[in-house]
């Protein structure tokens, strides 16, 4: 049985070229960076270029990049990390409701600490608008969350307005990019951005690293204490390979970002072809263009889909239901719930998600494969 | 085995195994697995016990059904099925302790959950089969399915499995049935299971190993009323009918001289505790009685009355019955001996042999 793996925005396996660029720092440059001899410098001089490679692909300088172990690191190092810090400034804290649980579960933190958040709306197909973030705002608003890219529908939202409604006030902007990192042009400066988290494992390099960007002169707790690394902003020996890892998985897909956005846009088209050609009832959920391009979310209004999502993986296609789920959760995605009241098609919405490595056949199989599940469950 | 499979190569039988997190469920996934089945392991999330540190016991389990699917090298999966349980089991045995009755919450959960929402997921998912982890055989004999004990007769589980029809058995694998319990630890220790010395889970799944009477009171508002002889002495206070059942001694605080006290009886019109004195109090006996909702698992109703033997508890020793079917799918049942204890909301579940019959659900005593 063939596998096709189109959960790419859960995780994505490592690019051959990310893998060969991280081997060395494991046999030969295995140095501990902070360490004085030339084991540590070889070690030093990798971590150092990484750092450099990536703040200068978001318009960021060296001393702004912080390693972390990840995406939702970075979201509660920016955010749990800047609100504590300046919590004499003003206790208003402002996100939305569809975030990451990496961003709202450091909020509901934040809220038990005695902040106040609020939680903004999503439109019917997962926009965040600019405008109910300016008047979300008061004079105590020190903090705004807003994700670049939604994870679950793909939704690209309007970062730049928002770091214009910022401009003129004291809150500090946070984006989570961890989604977009790669697949769109990310410049902090003409985003309006002050932190901006990403993470490496999304984009074919290795699990456990990610960046926070933090804008030079903001002041933020850190969350682990120990050595001076990272400016003493983010103790613990920096995992090097995986850093080196990341900058070339960046380098890979940010040189391949135009054929690589027009490939998943045909997958779409594809998937969706397949769809349509079957007459099987589905929705999209998302905006119809627009959005992050690898991502696909669809609801089969017929079918549960705790049953579609099983017969998938056993006929070997790996989708998801949107966020990851724990034991038996009957909850449905908390995006979509932000998103439509229609709680049978939030139940039904699968995600499908392109990445390195797929072909256009095999999403045409996994489209077909779906179309037979959808069929059979829905005994149509 | 069913006709069409026999053409069937068993790598190409598809049997979907409910895994709770346990030793039985754990070794019925390997032995099919060995037997070279095509095996997918599901656990099944019945009730949140989420509790404020955001523990859950789900979890826990679940957690276990992983480690020893990734042993068995086979898919796993988690199902939801709360709201069904709430709906379909948990109603119902509330409903039941406030009529004053005791209820089997673990026979509904397999006629409604185990074998009805967990079975049709598992055929959604192309299962030829569903596989459990009870102490019980299946049987086909010329097209019909036979519920027979399990040969573990200190466990057999055929009290639990009394209300399940032809439908629900028809593509049921019980590969525990041909075992006994200690050869199950055996088996799974040999194989290395991660579930191997994991102790049984006790008591009704969702109250686990919490106190009943905090549990239920959570649920439902106790009435504490007086606990009387049957010539009307008030000998105490009990805390609410629905605490107590049918010749229970622990628990009632009466001390004094004689023979140890015994829940005989409740008034539920007057909220009435009734107690006596002495494990046989003659109150406790019955000679008969009427049961409802009655399920014969062959898919026949007999018409006439017939002798066979009966349970009228899990874990007892059969008795001789005879059993006269009665018209709304209610049966008399007329003891052999009289019996002490028999207990409204309880299964009565009749054998013939090693065959399970079919059961139904106690409504009263006769006393003659």
């Amino acid at each position: 049985m063939e596998r096709i793996y189109l959960d790419h925005a859960a995780t994505s396996p490592v690019h051959p070229d990310v893998f060969e660029e991280m081997k060395p720092y494991y046999e030969a440059f295995f140095g501990n960076p902070s360490s004085i001899h030339q084991f540590g410098r070889e070690a030093r001089r990798g971590l150092d270029e990484a750092r450099d490679y990536i703040a200068g692909t978001i318009g960021a300088s060296f001393e702004e990049i912080i390693f972390t172990s990840g995406g939702t690191e970075a979201d509660n190092l920016a955010i749990i990390g800047y609100a504590t810090a300046h919590k004499d400034e003003g206790n208003h804290l402002v996100t939305t409701k569809i975030e990451h649980h990496g961003v709202l579960h450091a909020f509901e933190y934040l809220e038990k600490q005695g902040f106040k958040v609020t939680y903004l709306e999503a439109d019917e197909t997962g926009l965040i608008s600019s405008e109910d973030v300016a008047r979300s705002l008061t004079d105590n608003t020190i903090l705004v969350s807003v994700m670049f890219g939604n994870n679950e529908t793909g939704a690209i939202q309007p970062v730049k307005d928002i770091g214009n409604v910022l401009k003129d006030h004291k809150a500090v902007f946070h984006t989570d990019a961890v989604q977009a990192l790669g697949m769109e042009a990310l410049d902090v400066n003409e985003l309006g951005v002050d932190f901006l988290a990403a993470s490496g494992h999304k984009i074919n390099g290795p699990n456990g690293t990610g960046f926070l960007y933090a804008r030079k002169g903001l002041t933020f707790s850190p969350m682990l204490y120990g050595g001076e690394q990272e400016r003493k902003r983010r103790a613990g020996t920096e995992n090097v390979p995986a850093i080196a890892g990341m900058k070339k998985a960046l380098e890979l897909i940010i040189s391949e970002r135009a054929s690589r956005n027009e490939e998943y846009r045909k997958f779409r088209e594809l998937m969706l072809g397949v769809f349509n050609k079957a007459g099987i009832d589905y929705q999209v959920n998302g905006p119809e263009s627009g959005g992050l391009a690898h991502i696909l979310n669809v609801s089969f209004p017929d079918v549960n889909v705790e049953a579609m999502l099983m017969n998938l993986d056993l006929e070997g296609v790996a989708a998801s239901s949107g966020s990851a789920c724990t034991a038996g959760s009957i909850d449905p995605s908390h995006v979509l719930t932000a998103m439509f009241e229609d709680e049978r098609r939030s139940h039904s919405a699968i995600r499908f998600s392109f990445g390195y490595g797929n072909t256009a056949s095999q999403v045409e199989k996994a489209a077909e494969i779906a179309v037979k599940i959808v069929r059979r469950l829905s005994g149509r | 085995m069913n006709t069409h499979m026999s053409d069937k190569r068993k790598e190409d039988i598809r049997v979907v195994v409910g895994m709770s997190g346990g030793v039985d469920s754990s070794v019925t996934a390997h032995l099919l697995k060995e037997e070279g089945y095509q095996v997918i392991g599901i656990f099944m999330k019945n009730w949140d016990d989420t509790d404020e540190s955001g523990m859950c016991t789900a979890t826990e389990d679940y957690n276990d059904v992983i480690r020893v699917c990734n042993q068995l090298d086979i898919p796993y999966f988690a199902v939801n099925f709360e709201k069904q349980y709430w709906d379909k089991v948990f109603t119902y045995f509330l409903e039941e302790y406030k009529a004053g009755r005791t209820p089997n919450p673990d026979v509904m959960c397999n006629k409604e959950i185990k074998f009805k929402a967990f079975l049709d997921h598992a055929m959604s998912l192309g299962a030829d089969y569903v596989a459990t982890g009870h102490y019980a055989r299946v049987r086909n004999v010329n097209g019909k399915v036979e519920l027979l004990r399990g040969i573990d007769k200190n466990k057999d589980q055929t009290y639990f499995l009394n209300a399940l029809s032809q439908e629900q058995l028809q593509n049921v694998m019980f590969p525990l049935g041909e075992i006994e319990k200690p050869r199950v630890r055996e088996i799974a220790r040999e194989a290395g299971l991660a579930t191997a010395s994991k102790k049984d889970s006790t008591g009704i799944c969702f109250i686990g190993e919490r106190n009943f009477k905090e549990f239920l009171s959570e649920y439902l508002p106790a009435q504490p009323g007086e606990m009387q002889t049957l010539d009307g002495e008030v000998k105490g206070t009990h805390d609410g009918l629905m605490y107590y059942t049918l010749g229970q001694r622990q628990g009632l605080g009466i001390g004094g001289a004689g023979e140890p006290w015994f829940v005989v009886g409740k008034n539920l019109e007057k909220n009435v505790l009734l107690v006596g004195q002495g494990f046989h109090h003659p109150e406790l006996y019955s000679d008969g009685l009427i049961a409802e909702g009655v399920n014969w698992i062959s898919g026949d109703q007999p018409e006439r009355p017939f002798k066979c033997t009966a349970k009228f508890r899990y874990r007892q020793e059969d008795h001789g019955v005879e059993v006269e079917p009665l018209e709304n799918g209610k049966v008399k049942v007329r003891f052999d001996e009289p019996e002490r204890a028999v207990t409204p909301g309880q299964s009565v579940v009749f054998y013939d042999g090693e065959v399970c019959l079919g059961g139904a659900t106690i409504e009263e005593v006769i006393k003659d």
